[in-house]
């Protein structure tokens, strides 16, 4: 049974259903660590920047974890998720949703090839160096093609290439058409914006690139290797520039919205001086996007290096991934507690248990990283930037 | 005969004349299979219409309200919760009653519906609908009722949105759920600006109003329509110049809700205020 939403002012009376709750938050965020992840992987693999190889293929792998847990929180979402495949079967073409199935689906395919030909060399040669069941697993897991010649690994790397340059707009595009769905929504004022995928896409760059900083630092540190601080600091002003580009569109979009001052706009600036201070202000911009855009410009004029230099990076990583959190949740759900009758406000009621509640929202959050744990254990990505990879 | 009706005749006049000739054209071209098969698509939108009686592409439904003449009485909510089996809820209407009051010396109106938590303790029931008497010892200078419901717009936002085409507009101008399609997504919800679209948690489903069609098709008002005894609800066939909802459109200024949504509304409104949204 789904929790009632308290109101202030004039609300419609079907309005206190919150239609989309935390489940709606956790999709695009998840879609944008994809787009994010899958953007560091081609710093390497497509623009060839030498200095994020150590990253590159945990990326593609952060990517693909990611990805195959992108539908969960849309299937519990449904309330006959045992029709969704429906929409992939008679889609509704004037529907903003009814590609998504599509653009996934393709998207998973694309991402599991450029995996399988990324790791391919790795597992034939794990294929041959093991025994028993590992072994067959290797051998089904290359096809039974045990071909790296130098000729086949031209060919491999020829298909990389082209996977990877077509997966850059492809995972851009499953994350812009997801800020669409939102930004095409006229009904709501709050998401009504052209701004609206842009805003997503750079959101979700942002995001995957300090979620990389995360799993790389960690990761290093489990394995008790030396953090390559060549990568690090690419990534550092990789999320640096990136950052201060989505800020500044989000200022903007907000600063339209307020500027126009169209109808309703003043329940808007009751909600964003009243309930959305705090989480959308103070935490979002001030403490999410401001404080590290500062933290990371200060690292970089004052060349600092080592340890502080790790410390520095991950409060950043550690905010943005709170930034992009906060503005996936302040959008969605911000955008219904704003009523259509532009006259009142709602409180959003998540609930602690249940299928569309704070656990199932964790636990979709928590999954993808367990999944990501088995895949880099079964495939290490683990490269130096003087191997060939 | 009226001045209208004649208007009307020369126009289906002309219009048959006009598709008459095209079709002679057309045969003479060698296009007579081409002809055939367009009447033949007619005839399959006629018939597949599962009453066999009624043929969906001869009407073109429209409802008119008139504020002025609402009493706030609510037997149009209550017809509607009975007659539809909606959930017994305040948070599951087809459709509600806003109150709008200004209080003298107060530029905005204060807004409340039958399902305000106020309403609902003074007739001590979610499925029992008042308005409770809160403003009896405030000075009024203005108010009046707005009863609200789906508006069945031409270009509904609502039917855009659906990604399997659960939701879609009839021949006749209603827009309907089918519950054994709908995924249960909500998109629709989100999509309608007038909130006229709820969501049947148990079912898993989206529901709004659809003008009574079990009614309608049977030559049936509304039961929101029949049950209003001022007469602020109003209902017909926009194809008949003489039914209520054209005598409503042709004898008033209408208006519709927010305009500006581009969702060309098929509810007109007699007696709206700025503050109406």
């Amino acid at each position: 049974m789904t929790e009632v939403a308290s109101f202030t002012g004039y609300v419609y009376p079907n309005e206190t259903i919150i239609p989309w709750g935390v489940l709606i938050v956790i999709y695009p965020y998840l879609t944008g660590l994809v787009a994010g992840a899958f953007t560091v992987s081609s710093f390497y693999h497509v623009f060839g920047m030498q200095q994020f190889k150590p990253v590159a293929r945990l990326a593609l792998l952060t990517s693909l974890s990611v990805m195959l847990f992108v539908p969960a929180p849309l299937l519990l979402h449904l309330g006959h998720p045992e029709r969704s495949y429906l929409s992939m079967v008679t889609p509704h073409l004037t529907s903003a949703f009814a590609m998504f199935g599509f653009f996934a689906a393709f998207y998973t395919i694309l991402l599991v090839l450029e995996v399988w030909f990324v790791f391919r060399a790795d597992n034939v040669a794990r294929a041959q160096n093991s025994t028993g069941l590992a072994r067959s697993f290797y051998r089904a897991v290359t096809l039974w093609s045990d071909d790296v010649s130098p000729r086949a690994r031209v060919i491999d790397a020829k298909w990389l290439l082209i996977l990877a340059i077509v997966g850059i707009p492809s995972a851009h595009g499953l994350h812009g058409y997801i800020g669409f769905v939102y930004g095409s929504l006229k009904a709501r004022q709050w998401w009504e914006s052209d701004l609206m995928p842009v805003i997503f896409l750079f959101s979700a760059i942002v995001s995957g690139i300090a979620l990389l900083m995360v799993l790389y630092v960690v990761t290093s540190k489990l394995r008790r290797v030396r953090i390559d601080f060549a990568c690090l600091k690419g990534l550092t002003l990789a999320l640096w520039g990136f950052l201060m580009f989505t800020v500044i569109l989000e200022g903007l979009e907000f600063a339209n919205l307020v500027y126009k001052g169209k109808e309703g706009v003043d329940i808007i600036m009751e909600y964003v001086q009243g309930p959305l201070f705090w989480r959308y202000f103070v935490l979002q911009f001030g403490f999410g996007a401001l404080l590290p855009v500062a933290l990371m410009g200060l690292m970089v004029a004052l060349g600092t290096r080592g340890r502080l230099f790790v410390a520095g990076a991950m409060t950043s990583a550690f905010l943005v991934l709170m930034n992009v959190l906060l503005m996936r949740w302040n959008v969605v759900i911000g955008g219904q507690e704003i009523s259509k009758t532009g006259k009142g406000l709602l409180t959003y009621p998540m609930t602690l248990f249940g299928h569309e509640s704070f656990v199932s929202a964790s636990i979709l959050m928590i999954a993808p990283f367990l999944l990501l744990w088995l895949l880099v254990r079964l495939f290490p990505p683990w490269v130096d930037r003087s191997e060939s990879a | 005969m009226t001045k209208d009706k004649k208007k009307t005749e020369r126009r289906e006049f002309l219009c048959a004349t006009g598709k008459a000739l095209a079709g002679l054209g057309v045969a003479a071209t060698g296009g007579t299979l081409l002809a055939r098969e367009d009447d033949a698509a007619l005839a399959a939108k006629a018939a597949s219409f599962p009453t066999k009686d009624y043929d969906w592409t001869k009407h073109r439904w429209a409802y008119g309200i008139d504020a002025t003449k609402c009493i706030g009485c609510l037997r149009c909510v209550e017809a509607c919760k009975v007659e539809n089996d909606v959930v017994g809820d305040a948070n599951h209407f087809r459709t509600w009653v806003e109150r709008y009051v200004y209080l003298e010396g107060e530029d905005h109106a204060l807004v409340d519906s039958h399902a305000d938590p106020q309403n609902i303790a003074a007739s001590g029931s979610e499925s029992e609908y008042r308005f409770d008497n809160r403003y009896k010892d405030k000075k009024v200078s203005k108010a009046f009722f707005i009863p609200k419901l789906c508006n069945h717009c031409a270009h509904p936002a609502c039917v855009q949105v659906c990604p399997v085409g659960a939701t879609f507009r009839t021949e006749d101008g209603v827009v309907l759920i089918d519950h054994d399609y709908c995924i249960g997504c909500r998109y629709c919800v989100q999509a309608c600006p007038y909130g006229a679209r709820l969501f049947i948690e148990e079912e898993g489903v989206s529901d709004k109003c659809t003008w009574c069609y079990h009614r309608i098709t049977k030559g049936l008002m509304p039961a929101c329509v029949e049950v209003c005894p001022t007469g602020t609800r109003v209902f017909g066939d926009l194809n008949d110049a003489s039914s209520p909802v054209s005598e409503f459109i042709k004898n008033n200024q209408v208006q519709v809700l927010k305009p500006e949504s581009g969702n060309a509304p098929m509810c007109f409104y007699v007696g709206l205020d700025k503050d109406v949204s």
